[in-house]
């Protein structure tokens, strides 16, 4: 159960509350669904706090405040615009309520195995910028991941922003989800591409992330080094979706076995195939 | 138990002021504290809709949202949606269509509706399907619930221009 409730409405107000223990709320569609036990604690919602919640560009990076809801980024032009990977994985995200509600920072600080927001920012090189009341540190989202609902958050730190160089406008930018139904179903697996190529359709470039297939959502170097250099076609994505299947750890849960999940794996990047 | 907060609010267009404890669940303070029991609570959990009401006028799950983040709001449930004396479009639609049967959905699914007719007056069956999804139905199998979605929105237009 919840006890006291803070509204702060600057982040100069938070920091005290967290010192006294108090535990962030977003949109609360993680935390609320789990906190309806009888542990009692005091939670300090982020809404209030204007700064979270800005989408802007600058200096050639895209900034998305951490309290920034899905819908909101599902329909930014920034977003739908540069960001295509995230975007996509924004659409696959729970339903239009918990959409309307949920939030990026809140996705991310869950840091679920099966985060949508995950794989997509993770392939876009996205980096945390975390805030507290001693000031402000940038970490990579790969280094902050550290296993399931394990992050490299301090004690009395949040994340503030989310920043991301936007690929170049001809790179491929592709989300894949695999669920058990279209709407409210998590991820059974998933995978994000952003894929930059030259003139002649060589692979310059090739940033593959999956989610739902190890205890984080993580990169997967081999497979994107059997790309770099290649062009995409069959051969060359058959055999980094075979890079794919070899790196990943999957579980057997209720909602797929691991021998599905690691085919299903490779199988998502084969979609990428180019229609002749 | 920690103290009571005043909540200040425009509930279904009316000012109200009540004292609750701030952690407790918005659905709690809507249906126990105040009668409205439009809003239901199923799952609890943000999975089937049937709490949905507009905050500042888009779709919030009830269940999932504490009394403290109702204050300065402007909530409307489905009862301030309309009265069975005078009813909605969306909710006159559903009853013409007959996309109520047990009922239990139909605040959620309403609430939903109008939501999406807000930002988007003429929708196609695809996204008032998208639109819905948040929502489950275990009685009508949806079709008559989006057929009387598109008829709404067919009514709203006829009554604007
Ligand atoms: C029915 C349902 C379906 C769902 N489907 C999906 C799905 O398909 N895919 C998916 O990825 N997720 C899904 N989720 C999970 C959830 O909606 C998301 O993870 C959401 O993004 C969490 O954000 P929030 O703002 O609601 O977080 P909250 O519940 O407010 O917070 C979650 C946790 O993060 C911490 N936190 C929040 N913001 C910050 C911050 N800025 N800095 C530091 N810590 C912070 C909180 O303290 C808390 O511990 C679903 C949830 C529900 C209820
Ligand atoms: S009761 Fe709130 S979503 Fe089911
Ligand atoms: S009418 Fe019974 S659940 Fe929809």
């Amino acid at each position: 159960m919840i006890g006291a409730v803070y509204c702060p409405t600057s982040l100069e107000a938070l920091w005290p509350l967290l010192a006294d223990g108090a535990h962030v709320l977003a949109g609360g569609t993680d935390l609320l669904v789990a906190k309806r036990g009888p542990a009692s604690c005091a939670v300090a919602l982020l809404e209030g706090i204007g700064e979270l919640a800005g989408i802007s560009e600058g200096d050639g990076l895209i900034r998305l405040g951490a309290m920034a809801s899905h819908a909101t980024l599902a329909r930014h032009p920034l977003v739908r615009q540069h960001l295509a990977v995230l975007a996509l994985a924004l659409e696959t995200l729970g339903s239009p309520p918990i959409r309307a509600m949920g939030t990026l920072g809140g996705n991310i600080a869950t840091a679920s195995p099966a985060g949508d927001t995950l794989p997509a920012l993770l392939a876009l090189n996205a980096r945390l910028e975390l805030a507290s009341a001693k000031g402000r540190r940038v970490v990579p989202l790969a280094d902050f991941l550290l296993g399931p609902g394990r992050t490299a958050l301090a004690a009395g730190e949040i994340i503030a922003a989310v920043v991301v160089a936007p690929p170049a406008p001809a790179a491929l930018q592709h989300f894949e989800k695999i669920g058990r139904r279209d709407a409210l179903a998590i991820a059974v697996a998933s995978l994000a591409a952003v894929i930059a190529t030259d003139a002649a359709g060589t692979v310059t470039e090739a940033r593959l992330a999956v989610g739902s297939l190890a205890p984080t959502a993580r990169r997967l170097p081999a497979a994107e080094a059997a790309l770099t250099g290649q062009r995409l076609n069959r051969e060359s994505l058959t055999r980094a979706a075979a890079a794919i299947r070899e790196a990943v750890s999957p579980m057997t849960d209720v909602r797929a076995s691991a021998a599905y999940r690691r085919q299903a794996a490779g199988n998502l990047l084969l979609r990428l195939t180019p229609q002749p | 138990m920690s103290a009571t907060i005043r909540l200040q609010l425009t509930l279904n267009g009316v000012a109200t002021s009540l004292d609750v404890r701030p952690g407790r669940r918005a659905i709690d303070v809507l249906r126990d504290d105040l009668g409205l029991t439009a809003a239901k609570e199923s799952c609890g959990s943000g999975e089937c809709g049937a709490c949905s009401i507009l905050v500042n006028g888009e779709v919030r799950l009830s269940c999932l949202m504490l009394a403290a983040q109702l204050d300065g709001k402007d909530v409307v449930t489905a009862e301030g949606l309309g009265t069975a004396a005078a009813p909605h479009p969306v909710q006159a639609a559903f009853a013409a269509h007959g996309a109520v049967q047990c009922g239990y959905c139909t605040p959620g699914m309403t609430v939903a509706a109008v939501d999406l007719l807000a930002r988007q007056p003429d929708p196609d069956r695809e996204q008032v399907r998208r639109a819905l999804s948040g929502n489950l139905c275990r009685c009508t199998g949806y079709g008559k619930i989006v057929d009387a979605v598109l008829a709404a929105a067919k009514t709203m237009a006829e009554e604007k221009s």
